[in-house]
């Protein structure tokens, strides 16, 4: 996130090219009438229902439950993806195989593919007649219209989060530290786990955290696969769709900022660990 | 429209190794104690590639198929219904409004924040990367709380008899948001490694500030904008949720593509939905078939932008 790191160190004493002010202040204002001031939107309101009538809300069992889904849910398909990311990252940048450059186009398309459309195409798959899902059926495993259609949404949409993220770093990863590790005497899997995996780990967390706070928001690839069952398949950004239907604008906001302040916490996180990362590897890009 | 998606699909999968990094592979393939054994590889190498297929690829082919489920005829004619044909227009008019906005925004904080030093600049680029950690239903939800009956400003838009809300302003503004980062997000860390060099020697030569944005910098990213603008532009007309909170779903006026798939699915409508969904589905691989062509093509000056 944080990419401007190094470049800037240089310090002009002053710059000689034009246009500081007017695109610094087009920025400013862009994104004060845009994204900040209507966010603060949400806080103001919410500070009007206070602690408690936030706390009512959102501790009744169907908002509870939502919000236990929601996050749950994502936190299961962030760890799903924080195996198979860093797998696909790695036999993407070490190993060559046929239809590489195809399957590599592939890994973006949760970005390009409109939630909706991944939404329908999933229920469609997962469901009893499915392709998939006539597999699974005799199986006893119900995916669509279950939490479990939530899981396999979440994954689809956070997986490019992931294998983005640690891509890059197993591509700059110096080779020269592997050699060394064998000439130690190091295993093939002594290598991976201790020179390898250190060099990756900060980030595979950001990209854990990137998938699983792009998870938890997430609406429409979710609600179609979920079947919204009250208290069972129901997630939180659906619940607050419910509420604003109903004009309950206090329950949709509390629901709401309850989330925000979440996301944000796990923002402030990632940039922490990005920070973390630098200073411990020096190569937090 | 599948048949031009198909024709997009085969980002060349012959010269499978090019897009690896050189300096790495060949010495790889030699050394045994820096790689793996074959079956390993080759077990890796599987276990990506099913799920890759089982999660990513068979989604997207199964569009496809459920929209030609009942053949041509019904897939054309699906999509020429006026209420079909009107989403699309809503879509086109949100994207065509969103989209130049964000590249302004894009390309004046890319300049601001890579092109001089000040206090603060990390926290503005995490300001501008706040709508990625926003959920779409909360986006849509913030203009509710401003425009609507109940809202800050709703009594004044209500006097004044504009139509924010449940119109095309509030879908304009709520596609806006979700799209905000897309451009800036590509163009940041590209301008970043280029520096400011070749700028100023442009300005030492007496050029003037708008020419030197036009004929130095610009070619320089003019692929990575490029690209930022495509991915804007599709999730721009592919946004579903807060659209779906701010649109009101008035059947022929405030529905945008995304948005007519959920009524038409929801009617047990499925090919009809599906063959919306395709449209959607094919503006996706002609976005992702642009970026393989161009990282391929210009993979270095790609090379800082690669990951966002």
């Amino acid at each position: 996130m944080t990419t401007v790191s190094k470049a800037g160190r240089r310090k002009p004493p002053r710059s000689v090219i034009p246009g500081f002010g007017i695109t610094l202040g087009f920025t400013l204002a862009y994104l004060s009438l845009i994204v900040l001031i209507p966010l603060a939107g949400v806080f103001f309101k919410s500070a009007g229902l206070g602690w408690e009538g936030i706390w009512h809300v959102v501790s009744s069992p169907r908002v509870l439950a939502a919000l236990k889904l929601s996050f749950g849910a994502a936190l299961i398909a962030a760890l799903i993806n924080a195996v198979f990311g860093p797998l696909v990252a790695w036999v993407f940048v070490r190993y060559r195989f046929p239809g590489k450059r195809f399957f590599d186009a592939v890994i973006d398309l949760p970005f390009a593919l409109p939630t909706a459309v991944a939404g329908i195409a999933l229920t469609a798959l997962y469901s009893a007649n499915g392709w998939v899902g006539q597999f699974l059926e005799p199986l006893g495993i119900k995916v669509a219209f279950t939490p479990v259609g939530v899981i396999v949404a979440m994954t689809f949409i956070g997986l490019p989060f992931v294998v983005r993220t640690v891509q890059p770093v197993l591509e700059e990863a110096e080779k020269e530290l592997e050699e060394a590790a064998a000439t130690l005497g190091a295993s093939r899997w002594q290598t991976i786990s201790q020179v390898i995996l250190p060099t990756v780990l900060p980030a595979l967390l950001t990209g854990f955290a990137l998938a699983f706070a792009r998870a938890v928001g997430e609406y429409g690839s979710v609600i179609f696969i979920a079947g919204n069952l009250p208290m069972v398949s129901e997630i939180a950004p659906l619940l607050i769709i419910i509420k604003l239907e109903e004009f309950d604008y206090a329950g949709a906001t509390a629901i709401a900022a309850t989330m925000l302040v979440l996301s944000f916490s796990l923002l402030l996180m990632i940039n922490g660990l990005q920070a973390w990362a630098r200073r411990r590897h020096g190569h937090g890009r | 429209m599948a048949a031009s998606a198909n024709e997009v699909r085969p980002t060349p999968p012959t010269d499978a190794g090019s897009s690896a990094p050189p300096p790495f592979e060949p010495l790889m393939q030699r050394n045994a104690a820096i790689t793996e054994p074959g079956w390993v590889r080759w077990t890796l190498t599987g276990v990506a590639v099913v799920f890759l297929s089982l999660f990513l690829l068979l989604p997207l082919v199964s569009v496809f198929t459920e929209a030609l489920r009942n053949g041509v005829g019904a897939y054309l004619s699906a999509i020429a219904e006026p209420d079909t044909l009107s989403s699309i227009r809503l879509t086109l008019i949100a994207a065509a409004i969103a989209v130049p906005l964000n590249l302004l925004l894009g390309v004046s904080a890319a300049w601001a924040i890579t092109k001089f030093e000040f206090r603060g600049k990390s926290v503005l680029i995490s300001l501008i990367d706040l709508p990625f950690s926003v959920s779409p239903v909360v986006s849509g939800l913030i203009y509710v709380l401003i425009f609507g009956r109940q809202g800050y400003l709703g009594p004044w838009v209500a006097d004044h008899d504009i139509k924010i809300l449940f119109a095309v302003p509030g879908i304009v503004l709520a596609t806006i948001f979700v799209t905000f980062p897309f451009i800036a997000r590509e163009l940041i860390p590209l301008m970043q490694e280029q520096g400011t060099e070749s700028e100023q020697a442009a300005l030492s030569l007496g050029a003037s500030g708008w020419q030197t944005f036009w004929h130095v910098t610009l070619p320089n990213i003019k692929w990575g904008l490029l690209y930022g603008v495509l991915l804007c532009n599709a999730r721009a007309m592919g946004e579903f949720g807060a659209v779906s909170v701010v649109s009101g779903h008035i059947r022929g006026q405030t529905n945008t593509m995304p948005l007519q798939i959920e009524i038409l699915y929801n009617e047990y409508s499925f090919s009809a939905a599906f063959a919306v969904a395709s449209l959607l589905a094919g503006l996706a691989l002609v976005t992702l078939g642009v970026k393989s062509l161009l990282e391929w093509r210009y993979g270095d000056e790609l090379a800082a932008s690669r990951r966002h």
